[in-house]
């Protein structure tokens, strides 16, 4: 049973491949793999001067939410790393509570 | 040793070296090279084999706050990347461009070194050695005072121009008597909590993407902190940027036309009588004759010059001049075109007659931690030495005060031979064939008229590859000591040493000292680099183990410095000008037979200045857009950073690619009249019909090496071939970043 995840308060993500990089460097995967992987949607004007224009970094199935750095009470490295400050660990009961209020949120359960 | 000064320290959990579950921990600065503006705060991580297991962002570092870029984070295959240079070595003179490199001890390196300097200081005078820095590495006071200390006053920056953040400085200084910042809290050990700091209320982002640049020392997603704090954003761009998107005003500017946008913003806000009366009458000076000068830029005009809508224009300068507090984010695009003096002038201008100057999430000027960081060493140039700098007799504003050589100025020395011919030079840290300087056939020419060229990086660059005969090893950060000051607002901090240096490679600094103390020993008395850190250090009242420790330390700082008699010498209230006030008619200009008021100047060549050319040439091409994983010409080379960005690119509107016949990831060749580079096509609707933009100082480590093999493919790709060396008329400034193109696919085979 899932218990735990990340929220990605992807409004703010500024698309700079820290998380990424930061999860290849602590899992030793090779430049094609990911534990975590961006993906960029826009940029195009679907309004004057409204655009759309937005990244979302995507965990996939080799994210194992830093099994080893959070059984020693560290944060993911993706989470510690991210820039922008934009995702969040926790269990997924309280980062749902994070959800209403705000749009351009994504709750990811992972383990 | 001096009475220690007042720090506000950061409350660390451990001390500077620790154990974290079977590795150890060594917090620190990350500071260089490889190349970067910023020095975050770093934990590296060892292992008990002295290997460097990983780097991780410090949390308890108010700078960046746990975070890092993917720079950092790959930096251990740069450490241990099978490329890097770990044995001095040399090569004949004949054999430039070959790689006929033949390893030799530090000892026989320094011995040829030490006698050519010597003697062709004896023969021709120390002027006759050029002293070359990049940016982006905490060598560039070190090579000055290897400059000075000799004698040469030649220390070169290699952009045409120098224009990479000089001008700015340059410009600030010259008519407020300081360096203005944006204030995003960084000079607080508290940050945003600060109860003194306030956020600003807009951020203009202006020819700048900091979350990608991280320049003057700005650590970019600062700008996120202060937008999640409320922080409204203009920017100003020719590329719709992620905060241009992001922004609540974008204004997308023709490249090279900012001065007058700008300017017209200036006459809107005069005439709509929006100004800061009350800043402009206690401490600005010459604010008549601006008001007489911006009247020539109307807005009517300004849309036309600019491409920017009339209506936007008035909407940003009302908000600008309505804000509360607001910061210029400004960046090296206001250093990239020619006429970057006026230029920077009338965009300072404008915030100066706002009054967003020297108050809380404004414009403030940064606190100066040591003396050194602004150049090391000038006591040990005579007058006589001094009044050789390359460029000083064209430029006079050189005469103020400027440690750079005017490179365009330089490189015509090293054709001519005149005023003096130059016989070798001292390149550290730098790439001047495919990153700083442009023209690189006539580059290559140039400096091969010099007789001995040494070299001092971490790897070999076409740059090594094409010119130099001694190639001296350095090491990266983790692998030494050093002292953290930098860009920005300085604070104290350092570099620690966390693994021995990678086979015979040595720090830069270690590098400097040792040559340093061979060819001009009264400016090096040192025995050890600790030893020179803690003489660095010495006002501060910390020797360099003591600063390892407590790092890093916060100056005082207060705000409204002017109206407390902290921006003068003789401590009077106001600005260090002569008149006491913020110049917007510039004595100093004046003074330098420049002038006085800021102006606009055509891009030349450019769609307006040249029309015969747009037949032929109907884009218009802006360069130097920065890469996430890249730092200017490094990087190339390490997997996990050049596989988020493989190839040069190009970024092209997509009506302008069906117009021309390509598409998205084609191949093409970007030519004007000057020469040609390859680029990919990325199809995009950020940037408009009638612009492109691609990024800078490309080359291939995994490409043929030698000079008749394309020299790591650099023919083909450097931006360089397009643009020509040609300064402002103040000796700062150049077009990089306003040029005509076509594009047209590359042919099978080429």
């Amino acid at each position: 049973m899932a218990e735990y995840g990340l929220l990605i308060d992807y409004d703010w993500c500024t698309g700079c491949h820290t998380c990424e990089v930061a999860c290849q460097m602590e899992h030793s995967l090779p430049p094609d793999q990911w534990g975590i992987k961006l993906t960029e949607v826009g940029p195009w004007e679907y309004a004057p001067e409204k655009w759309q224009y937005a990244y979302m970094p995507v965990p996939t199935d080799q994210c194992d939410l830093c099994a080893r750095r959070t059984a020693e009470g560290k944060l993911p490295t993706c989470v510690h790393h991210c820039q922008a400050q934009c995702i969040h660990y926790g269990p997924l009961d309280e980062l749902a509570k994070k959800l209403p209020g705000k749009t351009k949120q994504t709750l990811f359960s992972l383990r | 040793m001096s009475e220690k000064r007042e720090y506000t320290l950061v409350d660390h959990k451990e001390p500077y070296r620790y154990d974290d579950n079977g590795l150890h921990v060594t917090r620190g600065s990350a500071w260089s090279g490889p190349g970067c503006h910023l020095g975050c705060g770093v934990l590296m991580y060892t292992d008990d084999d002295g290997k460097l297991v990983k780097v991780e962002g410090d949390p308890e570092n108010p700078f960046n706050q746990g975070r890092l870029c993917c720079r950092c984070l790959a930096l251990p295959e740069v450490v241990y990347h099978e490329d890097r240079v770990l044995h001095p070595m040399k090569r004949a003179r004949e054999d430039r461009g070959k790689d006929k490199w033949e390893r030799i001890s530090w000892d026989e390196a320094y011995e040829m070194v030490t006698s050519r300097f010597l003697e062709i200081k004896e023969k021709y005078g120390p002027e006759c050695i050029a002293f070359y820095s990049g940016t982006g590495r905490d060598i560039g006071q070190y090579i000055t005072r290897l400059a000075w200390g000799f004698g040469s006053p030649n220390f070169v920056f290699a952009m045409s121009g120098q224009s990479c953040y000089s001008p700015r400085v340059a410009g600030c200084f010259s008519n407020t008597g300081a360096f203005w910042l944006g204030d995003y809290s960084q000079q607080f050990a508290d940050r945003y909590d600060d109860p003194r700091w306030e956020c600003p209320e807009y951020v203009v982002v202006w020819g700048n993407n900091p979350l990608v640049s991280n320049s003057d020392g700005l650590y970019g997603h600062w700008v996120i902190d202060v937008m999640k704090r409320g922080a409204k954003l203009i920017v100003i761009d020719p590329r719709l940027t992620w905060l241009g998107a992001k922004s609540e005003q974008f204004l997308q500017v023709r490249p090279g036309t900012d001065a007058a946008l700008a300017l017209g913003m200036i006459n809107f806000i005069i005439e709509e009588d929006l100004y800061d009366h009350e800043f402009v009458d206690l401490w600005c000076y010459g604010f008549e004759e601006l008001a007489e000068r911006a009247k020539e830029y109307p807005l009517d005009y300004v849309e036309e010059v600019t491409w920017i809508p009339r209506d936007k224009i008035e909407r940003a300068a009302r908000s600008i001049a309505q804000a509360k507090n607001a910061i210029l984010q400004w960046g090296v695009a206001i250093d990239q075109t020619k006429e970057t003096i006026p230029t920077a002038q009338a965009l300072l201008s404008l915030f100066e007659i706002t009054g967003h100057m020297d108050k809380p999430g404004a414009m403030v000027p940064p606190p100066s931690i040591l003396y050194y960081a602004g150049g090391w060493g000038e006591e040990f140039l005579t007058p006589e030495q001094k009044a050789k700098l390359i460029g000083l007799k064209e430029y006079p504003l050189i005469q103020m005060g400027f440690q750079e050589a005017v490179t365009d100025e330089y490189i015509k020395a090293l054709e001519t031979g005149e005023p003096y011919r130059f016989r070798a030079a001292w390149m550290q840290t730098t790439n001047p064939l495919v990153c700083t300087g442009v023209d690189p056939k006539r580059s290559l020419a140039a400096q091969n008229n010099l007789e001995f060229i040494v070299y001092v990086d971490l790897f070999m660059t076409p740059t090594a590859m094409a010119l130099a005969d001694v190639f001296l090893p350095a090491c990266t950060y983790p692998e030494r000591d050093g002292i953290r000051i930098g860009d920005g607002m300085q604070r104290g901090e350092t570099i620690n040493k966390v693994i021995e240096p990678l086979g015979e490679s040595k720090s830069d600094m270690e590098i400097c000292l040792e040559v340093g103390k061979r060819i001009a020993p009264e400016a090096w008395p040192w025995e050890t680099v600790e030893d020179m850190f803690s003489s660095i250090l010495e006002e501060t009242g910390y020797d360099f183990e003591e600063m390892q420790k407590i790092a890093p330390a916060y100056m005082p700082f207060e705000y409204h410095q002017h109206e407390k008699g902290l921006l003068r010498s003789d401590g009077q209230v106001g600005f260090g000008t002569p008149t006491g006030r913020i110049e917007l008619w510039s004595n100093f200009y004046n003074t330098c037979d420049l002038d006085p008021l800021p102006y606009f100047e055509e891009p030349s060549p450019g769609p307006v200045s040249t029309p015969e050319l747009l037949d032929e040439y109907p884009l218009v091409l802006t360069t130097g857009a920065r890469i996430w994983s890249m730092f200017h010409s490094e990087h190339r080379q390490i997997p996990h950073l050049r596989a988020l960005h493989p190839d040069a690119i190009i970024q092209v509107n997509p009506k302008t690619c069906r117009e021309y016949g390509v598409k998205h990831g084609d191949w093409v060749w970007v030519e004007n009249q000057r020469g040609r580079c390859k680029r990919r096509v990325i199809e995009t609707p950020v940037v408009e019909e009638r612009v492109c933009s691609t990024d800078h100082a490309w080359w291939l480590p995994e490409a043929p090496a030698e000079m008749e093999d394309g020299l790591y493919g650099m023919w083909d790709l450097d931006v360089g071939n397009l643009i020509e060396y040609k300064c402002g008329k103040s000796g700062f400034g150049a077009n990089y970043k306003t040029l005509l193109c076509k594009i047209y696919k590359v042919e099978e085979g080429e």
